[in-house]
């Protein structure tokens, strides 16, 4: 959690290797694995997820067709027909996705709350070890959002995926129980805790930790 | 010293046989080559003098000064007509190994078994193997090569070939067809007759600096529909290849025509080809076209909508790399009332190629009601890369409806890192939003084309992101 402008989808997207931030400090490690300079795609390939808050269209390449070929970069041989189905069957059925919105194209026309869950699709389908959610929950109304939370529980509990969960709002956390709480100012982790964090936050706001974490610097 | 026997005395021709003993044109193009090939072939006296005629029009029709740089053309070095030595082949069996394994690397024979309605394949230029399925034949239609129908259906060859539709005076290459044009289809569909199947004919060009001047031409009859495909790829050659097809439709009251064609010429092609359909009331007519390779294209596909309610379809996908330039479009006139044109052009160019896109539609006096509707979107790869757009709207009728619509774009770094996020190369990435642009054209291809495209831009998008 952080406020507007605290770094919060600089970190998303340099963990992801957007072309556009250049790490001039640290390193990103991923089980033993020095990760800050791979490509986008290895990084996806040795298991991160980033569920955008802001996903590109790419006009004439339908859902399904997508995730078929994504996860065919996972793998030797090309998944079959029938797996795929499967799995797609059972990812829309936990997401309450319509089966139609599949053969829609990506993110081509998608309302807000529909490129959320689309995301949220993707990474029920692509099963990453951990997800980046960036702001996922803004945009969503109240049913929509207990839904992608319901996804990323159970994502939790049966493949044991990470989520780091980006949020403005307390909302989410009704749904989602996170065990660890990390508070960002000005490109900085500041404050780490448990849950209870989260409802001081929501109760003070962030000047306390800002007048705080002034004095220290002070 | 050698004895010089007195009684062989050989007499210059242009047509000479090489060391296989193949007939084969000398290079260039003369009124005794013209006549010489209409002689080999049999023709009748029509088809010989309409040749010549078109010879005289073709030597006093200028070069294009416009379109693509033709100045690199040099129509002496083009060796212009070959006859194969093999002959035709009316089964499968009687066809020789090597040109067999050609047509299966071509995936023809088993396309045929699959869904095919019939095979008209051209090799230099001749028919070598003709097949139709005897259902078709049965209900009236007339499939073959356009040479063949010289022989059999003289009096239907003559009532359309070159005439109203595409004549010889049209244009430079058009004359220069009408001189030298060998093999190509002929489709004959009687009137209510609809053909479910696409029916297909496979060229191919073979041997260096030769011209292919196929000749199309396809009559629908009265409320009678067909879907025809016509395919094309070529060996790479390092001399200038040349290929200038005539296309004529004939779209007659309800019938419906639908004419698909997929070309994957060599880089040093010119493909300068005149297509066009005349559609009468109600009639309608779709041209679905993906080109690949070659080096410069001038084509510009033409409808023209003659009676009440006719309507044309153009669907084209291009894509130049580098030293390439395509220049192609549509040509739409409505002369009638309440005719419909919707033109859908997508353009990919890459490497510093250059992708053009002119287009006429007029709306002719008579055109109350009618309606037009043109998209041409451009996508370039890199910034060296060029899309043109050159459309021409005349409106003669203050009563009609006309929309154009152009769009250039580039691949965003966002489409690409979102992709990539998901375990996506860059090329992977590319070529799957390069798949996704040329989705409305590509979805109203048969199955196996639309495969060979996609794989052919896959292909072509390999190190394509500077």
């Amino acid at each position: 959690m952080g406020p507007n402008g605290s770094g919060k989808s600089t970190l998303a997207n340099t963990i992801l290797g957007h072309p556009a931030y250049e790490v001039t400090e640290g390193q990103i490690l991923w089980r033993g694995e020095d990760l800050t300079e791979a490509d986008p795609e290895d990084r996806a390939q040795a298991g991160l997820f980033l569920a955008f808050q802001y996903p590109a269209a790419i006009p004439g390449v339908s859902v399904a067709n997508f995730l078929r070929m994504a996860l065919n970069t996972q793998r030797e041989e090309p998944i079959n027909v029938k797996e795929f189905g499967a799995k797609l069957k059972h990812a829309t059925g936990l997401l309450h996705v319509d089966r139609e919105f599949t053969s829609r194209h990506l993110n081509d026309g998608f309302s807000g709350g529909e490129k959320k869950r689309c995301e949220i699709l993707q990474m029920a389908m692509l099963e990453p070890k951990v997800a980046v959610l960036d702001e996922t929950d803004s945009g969503l109304d109240i049913d929509a959002l207990r839904t992608v939370a319901e996804g990323v529980n159970t994502l939790h509990r049966e493949t044991g995926m990470g989520a780091l969960v980006i949020t403005h709002y307390q909302r989410i956390l009704h749904y989602v129980e996170p065990q660890f709480v990390h508070i960002m100012l000005d490109g900085r982790i500041v404050r780490e805790g448990g849950p209870e964090l989260v409802t001081q936050l929501e109760a003070e706001g962030y000047d306390w930790i800002r007048e705080e974490v002034g004095a220290l610097d002070g | 010293m050698a004895a010089t026997d007195k009684t062989r005395i050989t007499k210059p021709s242009p047509v000479v046989e090489d060391d296989q003993g193949q007939l084969r044109a000398r290079t260039g193009i003369s009124r005794e080559v013209v006549e010489e090939m209409s002689k080999i072939k049999g023709e009748p006296g029509w088809l010989r003098d309409k040749r010549l005629k078109s010879f005289e029009i073709f030597e006093r029709k200028p070069v294009p000064t416009w379109g693509v740089d033709l100045s690199g053309l040099n129509f002496d070095d083009l060796v212009l007509y070959s006859p194969p030595t093999a002959g035709r082949f009316n089964s499968w069996d009687d066809v020789p190994a090597d040109m067999k394994k050609t047509y299966e690397d071509l995936g023809i024979p088993q396309a045929e078994r699959e869904h095919l309605a019939g095979v008209v394949g051209v090799w230099d230029n001749e028919p070598v193997y003709e097949g139709l399925k005897e259902e078709y034949a049965k209900q009236g239609i007339l499939f073959c090569s356009t040479d063949t129908a010289v022989e059999q259906y003289p009096e239907l060859v003559q009532q359309y070939f070159m005439t109203k539709c595409v004549p010889p005076q049209d244009n430079k290459f058009s004359a220069l067809h009408g001189a030298i044009w060998s093999g190509g289809s002929f489709l004959y569909v009687p009137a209510g007759v609809k053909v479910d199947l696409p029916l297909q004919a496979y060229f191919r060009m073979e041997g260096q600096g030769e011209g292919t001047f196929e000749h199309t031409l396809i009559v629908v009859e009265e409320g009678a529909e067909v879907n025809y495909i016509e395919g094309c790829t070529a060996q790479t050659y390092s001399v200038n290849s040349m290929h200038s097809a005539v296309v004529e439709i004939f779209v007659k009251e309800g019938a419906k025509a639908r004419y698909t064609t997929v070309q994957n010429w060599s880089k040093d092609v010119y493909n300068l080809n005149t297509k066009r359909a005349v559609v009468e009331a109600n009639g309608t007519v779709e041209w679905v076209g993906g080109s690949m390779g070659a080096k410069y294209v001038m084509l510009y596909p033409g409808s023209f909508l003659m009676g009440e309610g006719a309507r044309a379809d153009h669907l084209n996908v291009g894509v130049a790399g580098e030293g390439v330039h395509k220049d192609t479009g549509a040509k739409v006139v409505h002369l009638a009332p309440n005719t419909t044109s919707n033109i859908l052009a997508k353009s990919i160019s890459k490497d510093g190629g250059i992708m053009g896109y002119r287009g006429l539609v007029r709306m002719g006096h008579n055109s109350r009601g009618s309606k037009a509707r043109v998209q041409c979107d451009g996508l370039m790869m890199d910034p060296i890369s060029r899309s043109d757009t050159w459309p021409d709207i005349q409106i003669q009728n203050p009563h009609v409806t006309v929309a154009h619509e152009a769009v250039v774009g580039k691949i965003s770094d966002e489409q690409l890192f979102y992709m990539q996020s998901r375990g996506f190369s860059e090329d992977e990435a590319a070529a799957m939003i390069v798949n996704g642009f040329i989705e409305p054209v590509t979805k109203e291809l048969p199955m196996e084309y639309a495969v060979e495209l996609n794989r052919l831009i896959q292909l072509e998008m390999v190190g394509s992101i500077g």
